[in-house]
């Protein structure tokens, strides 16, 4: 069967021959890590990988001992250790002269938040690590509360109005780290997502991958409607898709069209932003001061939609 | 063998570089390090060791130094690390998760008291909230003894029949920067005493998970390995003080240590250094003519119940000395050993140097003065020792 948000590319001779994500796992329909994983069975080929994964949603995913839905070795971690225990695994492999690739898969919560200390050392180690957050902004594993990833506007389970405050700009506090490798990924940009999980795979040193992870059951969408919501997020300017190369230098990979309509679509679509009464026109100051700074960082003379 | 003057902490990073070189052919060595008073310089000792095949991760605390030790463990590497009181506590939930991994982690702790309000001087609580979580726990009393018991930790962490971490534990300052002499054992000896470290299952290059959810029968099956291998440790542990002997030609010290206690009417029993404390006692006192004698518990996880029985059989009034307090019942280590006593025995719990505070001779004689004419035990007693 090929992945239809792989426009094919899926299930070629490149593709590593176990699945990376096995079938019969337990992630809802729709889930954004569910595309990522095939992405990542495209891009890791024939390569060794470690799989390390803190608590969250992929924790559970991994199914009930003695089985196991991924198709790699697998650790599970505490909350916040996963980049620490990341560290510990690669630290092994590579006096051992084995390069295995070890990848971290952690949500929003293990990385945002509870792990961020172990993250933010991990990445000032330069361990050889890949860390992956896959960021459903809901803290999905305990059901949707308020975090440091919900973005503005969002209700969550815990909050009586939409939240106020602007979302942690994650990747840029990652690039802030000199470390080889920070990018953010777009999963309805197929080829785009494989060629930079591609070079995060290949490259040595701690690269951070951010992944704007769509999921129905908390953002209250339509199943079918994942990557279309991540597409609009990409045009909008919402979600900007970029890589940053050593902390310095930073290349936008997609150019958004900073579309209102794109963003009110966004909205209109997730039900926790329909009661909270944020509006694109509410988002849009906010977004644009976001791209002024990466026009600068980026040094692009493409100018960000002129403010009204 | 050589003669080396090192405190406890030294003492405990050189038997686990030793210990680390000695798998240098097999998966090699990581641990994870954060600094705390006093266990500092157990880490700084440690992260200047040249140790081939080997890496010291310097983390940004206990917490991830014990991740780290997790991850290199289920990569089939040799692991230790060091910690102390609030360190052990910020520690605890992966120390947890390294036990019910069943990955042989290997620790030297320096029991400090918890705080805030802040102390940094011994107490046994700290090492003591993880006595139930699957953690193999000795308590040392001198330097040598220590450096045995950390070289010993690591082939008992790795048996077969074992597989959990053990903790290997110094009170703060009194052990932990006293310096002392300590017999260091060739690297060759090391080498034919630890085996290649072996963990069965490590992750290989086979689809395999490591601590994925387990569905309350499953956790049922592996509660019952657990005990299962933690009760066996007793006999492990054993087996392990006779071939320390073939190798090194000195005894590891017994899993509960008696002094002159066979013919005793009354005992005292206490862990760590105030054992050394209650049998300079008993010697002033059997001078005196009193039937006094020592048990100090070595191996407090597991509890080596049957020898402390067999004890504490026949005697007339047991003192147990706690460097520790659980609030609302009294001493931990009185709580363990109070159920085997004979039934007429008194077994009197007292708590003292807490907080660090020392334990003197006269201390320990005045609990025995207020033990002698008790004919039931009473309210756990706090003598003062500060």
């Amino acid at each position: 069967m090929n992945e239809p948000v792989l426009g094919g590319m899926a299930q070629t001779a490149l593709d590593r021959h176990e699945p990376l994500l096995r079938v019969g796992n337990t992630n809802c329909g729709g889930c954004g890590f569910s595309s990522l994983m095939q992405m990542m069975r495209h891009a890791v080929a024939d390569q060794p990988v470690h799989l390390v994964i803190p608590a969250c949603c992929a924790a559970v995913s991994a199914g009930v001992f003695p089985q196991s839905t991924y198709g790699a070795p697998t650790l599970l971690t505490t909350f916040a250790s996963a980049a620490a225990a990341a560290s510990g695994i690669a630290s092994v492999a590579r006096m051992n002269g084995e390069d295995t690739r070890v990848v971290c898969l952690a949500g929003d919560g293990g990385t945002y938040d509870i792990g961020f200390a172990t993250l933010s050392a991990a990445a000032d180690r330069n361990e050889d690590v890949l860390y992956i957050c896959y960021d459903n902004e809901i803290y999905g594993n305990t059901g949707g509360q308020r975090s440091s990833a919900t973005p503005a506007g969002a209700l969550t389970t815990n909050l009586s109005r939409g939240k106020p405050e602007q979302k942690k700009d994650i990747l840029a506090i990652m690039a802030a780290h000199r470390i080889p490798y920070a990018a953010s990924i777009s999963l309805a940009h197929a080829e785009d997502a494989v060629r930079k999980l591609r070079r995060a795979l290949d490259l040595q040193g701690f690269r951070f991958l951010h992944v704007l992870s769509p999921c129905p059951t908390g953002w209250k969408s339509e199943p079918a409607l994942g990557m279309e919501l991540v597409r609009l997020a990409v045009r909008s300017g919402l979600f900007p898709v970029l890589e940053v190369f050593d902390g310095k230098r930073y290349v936008v990979n997609i150019e958004p069209d900073f579309s209102d309509e794109a963003l009110d679509m966004y909205l209109s679509l997730q039900l926790r932003f329909q009661k909270s009464g944020i509006t694109a026109a509410g988002l849009r100051p906010d977004i644009d001061r976001h791209w002024q700074n990466l026009r600068a960082l980026s040094g692009r003379i493409v100018p960000a939609r002129r403010s009204a | 063998m050589s003669l080396k003057l090192l405190s406890a902490n030294h003492g405990a990073a050189l038997a686990a570089t030793l210990a680390a070189r000695a798998n240098r052919a097999g998966r090699g060595f990581c641990s994870g390090v954060y600094p705390i008073t006093p266990s500092t310089e157990c880490m700084e000792y440690l992260c200047l060791q040249e140790i081939e095949k080997g890496r010291v991760v310097k983390v940004e605390s206990e917490h991830s130094a014990m991740a780290v030790c997790i991850g290199a463990a289920s990569a089939g590497a040799r692991t230790f690390t060091t910690t102390s009181s609030n360190g052990l506590a910020y520690m605890a939930e992966n120390c947890i998760a390294a036990a019910l991994l069943r990955l042989p982690v290997v620790m030297a702790v320096a029991n400090r008291t918890l705080g805030p309000p802040w102390n940094i001087w011994a107490d046994h609580g700290d090492s003591l909230l993880l006595r139930d979580q699957g953690l193999i726990q000795f308590y040392c009393a001198d330097n040598q003894e220590l450096f045995d018991t950390v070289l010993c930790a690591f082939r008992l962490a790795e048996d077969q029949a074992v597989m959990m971490p053990v903790m290997v534990c110094m009170e703060g300052f009194i052990l932990s920067h006293t310096t002392a002499q300590i017999d260091v054992p060739e690297q060759a000896q090391v080498d034919e005493f630890l085996p290649l470290t072996a963990i069965p299952h490590r992750l290989g290059d086979t689809p395999h998970a490591l601590g994925q959810v387990e569905l309350p029968h499953q956790v049922e099956v592996h509660r019952h390995q657990h005990l299962a291998a933690m009760n066996g440790a007793v006999d492990v542990y054993a087996g392990i003080r006779d071939e320390f002997e073939r190798v090194f030609d000195r005894r590891l010290p017994d899993a509960v240590v008696a002094y002159r206690a066979e013919d005793a009417e009354t005992l005292i029993v206490s862990m760590g250094t105030i054992g050394a404390t209650a049998e300079r006692v008993v010697d002033r006192l059997r001078e005196q003519g009193q039937k006094v004698g020592s048990l100090r518990v070595r191996l407090f996880r597991p509890l080596p119940m049957e020898a402390i029985r067999a004890w504490f059989a026949g005697k007339q009034r047991i003192a147990v000395v706690d460097r520790d307090v659980s609030l609302g019942f009294g001493g931990v280590l009185w709580g363990e050993v109070n159920a085997l006593a004979d039934p007429g025995t008194v077994v009197q719990s007292y708590l003292a140097g807490l907080g660090g505070g020392d334990v003197r001779p006269e201390h320990i004689e005045n609990m025995l003065s207020d033990l002698l004419p008790r004919t039931s035990a009473g309210l756990p007693a706090m003598m003062e020792a500060a």
